[in-house]
């Protein structure tokens, strides 16, 4: 990232040079109002991005208005807001352990997946950005066949490996499955945030005497430490978000929120407030967190190369 | 950064190599064991050669889903990836409202998938759903739980409105890295505000649309958890896409055999999409 | 450990055991001259010997399954054509 910075503002300089050299053969006139006429067009910018994000908000929030309303309201007419506006959705999933029994398991697995990838994906990431050695291309696009590869084609064979080992339905079989996924991710985050370090650091660190681990451990988790963030965020995403595989692992003591709701879907009889609510809630870890990653977002779905 | 060479730098990857190597070879060397032997249970199988194999190559159920998901693949792409970089031209530069953008734009993405799938579930209905309700109010029949082509249309909204924001937030990385010199520079020239697209905005937004193009082609490729939720493959089969089909004979039906042969198929589409994605992006990190 | 859920043959065991012999042999073939013989191919970017096995070993996937689609279940023709076929990636690609 570092060599990022300097490229802009190499380009930055040249850019200038350019754009003076063009100025000085106008006078300052016509600059001036070629300027204004930029402003002008640009008074209207707003219309695009407002009209994009409240399409993007609208059913989001049909969802959480409907998170509070009861049932017979939800049915018997479409109102555009809550006219007698409960919390009892909410109630019954806080109450109910089959319900918060499926978050709780879920943020178990999750929290399991994303301290394995992370802590695995470290060491290999340093290696990553500071190596070369025998076959290490080859290695890096095997981890990417394996985060672009269908859960579907993963999903029987998985459950046929976690039979074998009596793990179906813990919740460390849906976390190691989520690794097929989360470690390469947090290993191309991480070389990336890695590659901005200067590596006179290292070389540094290691005349000053310390010890590998030491060195890790000390100065160098600390100098990447929003990187680190930054993968645990969508280590946790992307576990949380995942369903089939961990539908296809559990079966009642650590079956996720998700398949929990999708259960409820297909029963007769919906409960639409109860389902409106549980959405609210999955959507709430993300949209908690969203404020301090917004800068690394495009970085992360597009596995770092960004 | 110039690296070292250096052997040792194997054993920093070794825990992720264990790892992976449990949860994806394993698995494949299974799959690839089932796809050429019949069982009927119990860990007793019989060899059945290419017979899977051939019996998939020749099954119409298969290649539909594949036609219906290469379809769903590139009307995605059609809308997705216009509409994105016309939203990114817009965004704006400085000040407070990007990260208010980035941070509204961003919420679909980190939605959970069968939670996407749940809102347009509801939020299609024609009786408790705003859109369908509103559509069918302005006289167009629309019910997507009993017409294929609504149900299709349900499906590409849907994901227009789950992933347009990538698309939106990569082509947005693109732009921001232009200076606004080159900008001034154009306008002095007087050149037209295609011109500024063509010459300056898309060459700098080369790499990150390729990424965007590849990632949302491979995504939509391997869909399942939204249009499962949403419609079930259904009616009939008409949004029944390859993952959908293949848990289905998989985790449906038990069908080892026909399932690994299946997966195999759909595994070396995707290692093949995963080359060319990987391939594009380093000759690209190492031209610059 | 049980692994009759694996369900091992004979000839699979033989094809994963052929793979693993090819990637050995390409990692000692890379100790012994390292560098991976990096040249712009008719896919005009550049190939290590690495990616033209990949190359290799996907096409002849592909090969096969095209033959079982198209002609029939005898995969010995197809298999000849894939040696063709590879010994023409490592030649041009």
């Amino acid at each position: 990232m570092g060599g990022a910075n300097e490229r802009a503002t190499r380009q930055d300089r040249s850019g200038t040079t350019v754009s003076d050299g063009l100025a000085s053969t106008m006078s300052q006139d016509e600059v001036a109002r070629l300027m204004r006429r930029r402003g002008e067009e640009s008074r209207w910018w707003w219309i695009v991005p407002t009209v994009y994000i409240v399409v993007l908000l609208l059913p989001i929030y049909w969802l959480i208005n409907m998170s509070f309303k009861t049932n017979s309201e939800i049915v018997s007419s479409l109102t555009l807001y809550p006219h007698a506006p409960t919390i009892g959705n909410y109630v019954t999933i806080f109450t109910d352990p089959s319900w918060y029994k499926g978050y709780i398991n879920s943020i178990i697995y999750v929290v399991m997946n994303t301290v394995i990838s992370i802590a695995v994906a470290l060491p290999a990431a340093y290696a990553f950005s500071r190596y070369r050695f025998l076959g290490d291309k080859h290695l890096f696009f095997w981890l990417l066949t394996n985060r672009m590869a269908p859960p579907a084609v993963f999903a029987l064979p998985f459950f046929q490996l976690y039979s074998a080992f009596g793990l179906i339905d813990t919740h460390i079989a849906v976390a190691l499955a989520h690794c097929l996924f989360n470690v390469p991710l947090a290993v191309w985050i991480l070389e990336g945030f890695m590659s901005g370090v200067p590596k006179e650091i290292d070389e540094t660190a290691y005349i000053d005497g310390y010890s590998f681990p030491r060195f890790f451990l000390r100065i160098f988790m600390p100098l990447i430490a929003s990187g680190i963030g930054v993968a645990c965020f969508f280590c946790f995403m992307f576990s949380w978000v995942e369903l089939l595989i961990a539908r296809t692992l559990t079966t009642t003591a650590a079956k996720p929120i998700a398949a929990i709701m999708t259960r409820t879907v297909s029963a007769s009889g919906l409960d639409w407030g109860v389902l409106a609510a549980a959405g609210v809630l999955t959507i709430l870890p993300g949209a908690l967190v969203i404020w301090f990653v917004r800068n690394y977002i495009a970085k992360g779905f597009a596995l770092g190369r960004v | 950064m110039e690296k070292t060479w250096n052997n040792k730098a194997w054993f920093l990857v070794l825990p992720v190599l264990v790892l992976v190597a449990f949860s994806a070879v394993i698995p494949l060397m299974t799959v690839v064991n089932y796809s050429v032997q019949d069982t009927f249970g119990n860990n007793v199988f019989f060899w059945a050669g290419t017979e899977w194999f051939e019996e998939l190559l020749h099954s119409d159920r298969f290649w539909e889903a594949m036609l219906r998901n290469l379809v769903f693949s590139f009307i995605i792409l059609a809308i997705e990836v216009p509409l994105g970089i016309f939203i990114a031209l817009n965004m704006p530069k400085k000040g407070w409202a990007v990260p208010v953008c980035l941070v509204l734009m961003a919420l679909p993405l980190l939605i959970p998938w069968n939670v996407v799938g749940t809102i347009w579930q509801v939020f299609g209905r024609n009786d408790i759903g705003l859109f369908g309700y509103y559509v069918n109010a302005l006289g167009i029949n629309y019910n997507y739980v009993q017409d294929p082509i609504d149900a299709w249309v349900t499906v590409i909204i849907m994901d227009v409105w789950h992933w347009t924001s990538l698309v939106v937030l990569l082509c947005y990385a693109g732009l921001v890295s232009i200076p606004d010199a080159f900008y001034q520079a154009a306008k002095i020239d007087g050149a037209s505000r295609w011109a500024v697209f063509r010459y300056i905005q898309l060459p700098k937004m080369q790499r990150v649309l390729l990424i965007a193009v590849l990632l949302r082609f491979m995504d939509s490729f391997m869909i399942y958890t939204e249009p499962f939720v949403v419609t079930g493959g259904g009616p009939g089969n008409s949004t029944t896409f390859l993952s959908i089909d293949l848990v289905k004979t998989a985790l449906g039906q038990f069908d080892l055999g026909p399932a690994a042969a299946m997966s195999l198929v759909y595994f070396l589409i995707i290692l093949l999409l995963s080359w060319v994605f990987y391939t594009v992006m380093t000759n690209y990190d190492a031209e610059r | 450990m049980n692994l009759s859920w694996m369900a091992w043959t004979l000839p699979t065991a033989i094809f994963f055991i052929t793979i693993l012999l090819l990637l050995c042999g390409m990692a000692i073939w890379e100790y012994a001259s390292p560098g991976g013989n990096p040249r712009v191919g008719v896919l005009r970017f550049e190939t290590t010997r690495g990616d033209r096995l990949f190359l290799s070993l996907l096409g002849s996937a592909f090969i096969h399954l095209a033959w079982l689609g198209l002609v029939g279940p005898n995969l010995w023709w197809a298999l000849a054509l894939s040696v063709v076929y590879a010994i023409g990636v490592f030649r041009y690609v």
